[in-house]
């Protein structure tokens, strides 16, 4: 069962990251079917597990401040910046459809 | 004091004597580092800081207040873990000229203890990988490809057709790690540990990797690939040091609330001398296909040593071992998928000049700043995760983790202490042959043996063994109960004294190993 372009380009979009060729398809398609194996195992009455610590109690800490007025420190490693935020292009802007993307989807 | 000399039992005497000084040391392993440079083992040499903390500790030794064993001894960290004021890149486009504004926890543990911070560690890309050869500064070469060892067992095929040297690989994802421990530049090193990342590359590197509890020691300032299974790993020349690094990284830190709030007791390993006591399970799904029949031979001595010296040695199964490489491939690639989504190019890393819109500026700093291996093991993950794969593939996976660590449990429950079994199916490949098969199929291959302790958040160690017919390492691995790393260690330490793996015979480190350099008499195991 090959994944449709359909599902490929709604993980584009939800990854922000593109297949970019063919070959990136191909390791979708593999990864796949190296997953599928998974269907061998009878786990009937079996809980997922989230965590080994699943007996444990999360620590919680107290409500206090303990740190924070770091805004300047946190401000340089971004590339654009305005005054005390960060500098974001228009958002609400959907990327384009994949009819009007460049994208090698196209082709598939 | 000499570079191959154990921290407990001899560097630290002689610093606190005088015999050495904070400052020789790290000048020496600063000097060792740049006559490796060939290795790429490092991305990043702090030089200029490392001399400053060693001077510092050289006040502090001369006021005969030490802080600790660590003082002016020289460390190195794997490149996903922050460390302020030195670039931090993971290997990758996204982070190159990312400066940590902070220390990770166990950074922090390690300078507070005036240990000298020599600089950060070549990986695979974010720690995706088996051999450390997919990261953005080039691969890292195993040191023991330039051993005396080595070159006497592998002359004729060490050169390939048009006369290229043909080096072998470290393993991954922890190699520059590694192969740092391994080369003498450094005398402990953190790895990261999710599939097997610290434990591979010691067993390349015959250098012994510790992958502790889950839980044990602080995630903080660890870039985070699978955060239900990442812990961070110690690699050291010998069992006592690691117990050394062990001490001073483990317990409870506040900003990491997956750390258990146990408290947790620095030990010293006793000498163990009388093992008729201990229960060794030798896991019999480990014989896996592709184990070379030099690593099954040296599993079988391994457990006949244990035999002969009075232990219990019993054969036990783990009838889901072979799931579990399928299982984290679909758990990491949805952890991966979520962890990832950080990387936007808003406040860190690499930013895209794309600027049509915040969407597209996304997509177009992840195609640039990612390689292939981390854009497949995000896309993969986005797919288990979609609403009609979730209870398929995620929810699925989670139930066969359950079933891998109930085989553990079951076992450790019958009475057995300990598991004995391989770590790597072979010695290190040579990198032409390496790359040949694609990361996802090495990961897959590789990660077989080790992967089942992150799954059940065992503790696991590699202990280096015995070189194999070609001169290179080869490492068993003991799998411990949850917990019980002094149990661990002092099986692991006991072997390793039963086993003495030879010093590697390094012409770089005899030359600025101008003390005595020691060699231990191998009582050739293999």
């Amino acid at each position: 069962q090959k994944v449709s372009v359909e599902v490929l380009d709604h993980l584009e979009h939800l990854a922000l990251v593109d297949f970019r060729d063919s070959e990136g398809v191909e390791r979708l398609q593999k990864a796949i079917q190296f997953a599928d194996q998974l269907h061998e195992v009878n786990t009937d009455g079996v809980e997922p597990m989230d965590s080994v610590l699943e007996d444990r109690c999360l620590y919680l800490r107290e409500d206090d401040v303990t740190e924070g007025n770091c805004t300047k420190e946190l401000l340089e490693n971004a590339r654009q910046k305005v005054e005390e935020y960060f500098v974001a292009p228009p958002g609400n802007i959907p990327l384009p459809k994949l009819e009007e993307r460049e994208t090698f989807l196209h082709g598939s | 004091a000499a570079l191959n000399d154990g921290l407990r039992s001899q560097v630290s005497a002689a610093l606190k004597e005088g015999r050495v000084t904070p400052t020789e040391l790290c000048q020496r392993c600063l000097a060792l580092i740049k006559s490796t440079k060939f290795l790429n083992a490092y991305i990043t040499v702090a030089e200029e800081t490392a001399l400053k903390q060693a001077e510092e500790s050289e006040e502090r030794y001369k006021r005969g207040q030490p802080l600790g064993i660590l003082d002016g001894i020289p460390v190195a960290v794997k490149d996903n873990f922050n460390t302020a004021g030195i670039e931090t890149t993971c290997a990758s486009n996204m982070l190159k000229g990312y400066i940590s504004p902070y220390n990770a926890t166990v950074v922090q543990k390690l300078l507070d203890q005036g240990a000298v911070l020599l600089g950060k560690t070549n990986l695979d890309e974010f720690a995706m990988g088996s051999g450390s050869t997919d990261g953005v500064f080039g691969p890292v070469r195993n040191p023991w490809s330039y051993s005396e060892q080595y070159k006497e067992k592998s002359v004729p095929k060490s050169h390939s057709e048009d006369g290229e040297f043909n080096w072998v690989i470290t393993g991954g994802s922890s190699g520059g790690s590694a192969a740092a421990v391994s080369s003498f530049t450094c005398f402990a090193a953190l790895g990261s540990d999710t599939g097997g990342s610290t434990r591979n590359p010691a067993a390349h590197c015959g250098v012994v990797g510790l992958k502790p509890t889950y839980g044990l020691i602080s995630r903080h300032g660890l870039i985070p690939l699978v955060n239900s299974m990442d812990v961070p790993g110690i690699l050291t020349r010998c069992v006592d040091d690691a117990a050394v690094l062990l001490g001073s990284l483990a317990g409870h830190d506040p900003k990491d609330s997956t750390t258990i709030q146990d408290d947790f007791k620095p030990f010293e390993l006793p000498n163990l001398t009388d093992v008729s006591k201990l229960s060794v399970g030798i896991p019999k799904e480990y014989h896996a296909p592709g184990l070379s029949s030099e690593i099954l031979a040296l599993w079988s001595k391994a457990a006949d040593l244990f035999k002969n010296a009075g232990a219990k040695v019993v054969e036990v199964s783990l009838p889901h071992t072979r799931y579990s490489i399928v299982c984290y491939h679909v758990l990491c690639t949805a952890e991966v998928a979520s962890n990832m989504a950080r990387f936007d190019g808003l406040e860190y890393g690499h930013r895209s000049d794309m600027k049509d819109s915040t969407e597209s500026m996304y997509a177009a700093t992840r195609r640039e700043g990612f390689n292939d291996v981390v854009r497949g093991r995000i896309l993969s993950g986005n797919y288990f995760l979609l609403k009609q794969n979730y209870e398929k593939y995620f929810v699925k996976a989670q139930k066969v983790r359950r079933l891998i660590a109930n085989d553990f449990v079951k076992v450790f429950r019958s009475g057995v202490d300990i598991l004995l079994t391989p770590t790597t199916l072979s010695d290190a490949a040579p990198y032409t042959e390496f790359i040949q098969e694609d990361n996802r199929t090495r990961s897959a291959q590789d990660d077989i043996l080790t992967q089942a302790a992150n799954m059940a958040g065992l503790p696991a160690i590699n202990v280096p063994t015995a070189l194999s017919e070609r001169g290179l390492p080869v490492g068993l691995q003991f799998i411990g109960r949850s917990f019980q790393e002094k149990q661990l260690l002092t099986v692991a330490k006991w072997f390793e004294k039963q086993v003495q793996f030879p010093v590697i015979q390094l012409e770089e480190v005899k030359r600025h190993d101008s003390g005595v350099f020691q060699h231990q008499k191998s009582a050739s195991f293999s």
